[in-house]
């Protein structure tokens, strides 16, 4: 067996960090600030990871295992994404299913978490989390379909190795509404501008956030690499369709995605740059919009 | 070539979308600008292998009509009438889109079941056009400003263009011609009507205007 798969699910679980610093740079050239230095996400986690945790006394081991469940999920998940067209370490047909009801658990496990610490600030970002997800959920599984249509497979790594240049020739306009959909998606799903402010403390307007406040010590950091790991490979779906580098020399291929995923970050940045996040009754009109998107997608490859 | 027909046509199909999701009165005016602009270009696309005057004339035509002279009369009409600069939907926008989508679904559907005399220059063109036309329709009676009804009857009168120059090669040039004309003088006059409405009773909301009638009773 070949080492070759390994190698992504070596880069997610090392570089996935990175990519917030990664944020933070653009953001702050853009502002012209010096921001932060590119290890200080690996800093946070070590400092995080040496803390003890304090628990509340209303809470349960559901509080407890939430953190744990939701980075286990998403390291099962890891495993499933294809990197730069070369197949996952693990890969059968409809594991897109999995993929994305890991993706769940994960949300599931946040906002139990969040609710069994009985505080009214993080029942409403847990009904908010669940809200946008639930409408983010149809334009990623609408247009996972559409790229399975395409590609006539099931398979996250086949599908993925089935896009390259000429499926890029010939159907144009279907991967630009993917990539459309798919990139709202990954900004709703990572809690980034203009869904969430990844920056804010406010508890009135914040999602994510305010559903790990009363996390501390290691399970923060493992909240905190959990949802580095979840823009890395949400992001890695994203680059698959944009950058269909498919050639035979694995490198090639590898810096390729490994590029776009920089790109990805840089424009992550760039995003939050300049817009503002948005009012919470005119998010779910976005996510609508790319469940559109990916739905006009799906129609045009079915005709 | 066929790739960038069909690039033009999702592209109308967007935007016909974006129409229905915007709230901003001026912001419907350069959708249905942009619209228009798209038209030409897809007119030069189907006819790429044929590129005569008449077809250049035709494209300019309807970017100069369609992109330009139309924007700016409704422009104009909605500074000099002073209105709220919001669309005022009876249907909200999220519902809207998810309608939308479903007259997506429905066109598709029904144009694989339309027979046609010949083949369309792309298997996109009936369902847009479709898709475009109800569109319209969808907006005329979901939208309460008289402003918004112009650009929905615009709207609508794209998607029958979209279906005549993807199906009906070589349409006389006099017949196109006499259609943008006939459309250029029903945007006037409703942009006109609209300035007077508003004069008169100080909206544009159609709505009310059922309470028009005789006052001497």
């Amino acid at each position: 067996m070949s080492l070759a798969p390994f190698v992504h699910l070596l880069l997610a679980l090392v570089c996935a960090p990175l990519l917030f610093s990664v944020i933070n740079r653009t953001k702050a050239m853009i502002a012209g600030r010096d921001g932060q230095v590119l290890l200080q996400p690996y800093y946070d986690l070590a400092k995080l990871l040496k803390k003890g945790a304090v628990y509340s006394g209303t809470t349960t081991w559901v509080f407890r295992a939430g953190p744990v469940v939701g980075l286990a999920a998403l390291l099962v998940a890891t495993a499933l994404v294809p990197f730069g067209g070369r197949a996952a370490p693990v890969a059968f047909a409809g594991d897109l299913i999995l993929f994305a009801s890991l993706l769940g658990l994960l949300r599931f496990f946040t906002v139990i978490a969040a609710l069994d610490t009985g505080s009214s600030f993080e029942g409403m970002g847990a009904s908010r989390e669940v809200t946008f997800s639930a409408l983010a959920e149809p334009a990623l599984l609408l247009g996972l379909a559409a790229v399975a249509r395409q590609t006539g497979s099931l398979s996250l790594s086949t599908m993925y190795a089935g896009v390259d240049l000429d499926t890029w020739v010939v159907a144009a306009p279907v991967f630009a509404l993917l990539a459309g959909a798919l990139l709202v998606v990954f900004l709703a799903e990572n809690a980034r501008i203009p869904v969430d402010d990844p920056t804010t403390h406010l508890e009135l307007t914040m999602i994510h956030e305010v559903m790990v406040l009363d996390h501390g010590g290691p399970d923060l950091a493992f909240i905190l690499y959990a949802s580095a790991l979840k823009l890395w490979l949400l992001g890695m779906l994203l680059v698959g369709l944009v950058v269909p580098v498919r050639t035979a020399n694995p490198w090639l291929d590898g810096g390729a995605a490994t590029a776009g995923m920089i790109g990805v970050a840089i424009l992550t940045g760039i995003i939050e740059s300049c817009m503002a996040r948005w009012r919470l009754t005119r998010v779910p009109q976005l996510l609508v919009a790319a469940s559109v998107l990916s739905a006009l997608a799906l129609a045009l490859m079915l005709r | 070539m066929s790739v960038w027909v069909d690039t033009a046509l999702v592209l109308l199909a967007l935007t016909s979308l974006l129409l229905v999701a915007s709230s901003r009165l001026t912001r419907c005016i350069r959708i249905v600008a942009f619209q228009g602009s798209i038209l030409g270009v897809l007119t030069l696309l189907v006819h790429h292998d044929e590129l005569v005057l008449r077809t250049l004339m035709l494209a300019a035509a309807i970017v100069a009509l369609k992109g330009a002279a139309f924007p700016w009369l409704l422009s104009r009409v909605l500074q000099d009438a002073d209105v709220r600069r919001e669309v005022e939907p009876l249907v909200g926008y999220i519902s809207s889109l998810l309608i939308g989508t479903l007259m997506l679904a429905v066109s598709f559907w029904l144009s694989a079941r339309l027979p046609l005399p010949r083949p369309a220059v792309s298997s996109l063109v009936v369902p847009i056009a479709l898709f475009t036309t109800l569109i319209g329709l969808f907006v005329i009676v979901t939208r309460r400003t008289a402003l918004t009804q112009v650009l929905a009857y615009l709207v609508l009168e794209n998607g029958i263009y979209v279906f005549g120059v993807g199906l009906v090669q070589g349409t006389p040039m006099l017949v196109e011609l006499g259609v943008l004309l006939d459309v250029f003088v029903a945007v006037f006059v409703m942009g006109i009507a609209i300035f007077h409405i508003n004069r008169e009773f100080d909206h544009i909301d159609t709505e009310q205007l059922t309470l028009l009638k005789d006052w001497a009773e």
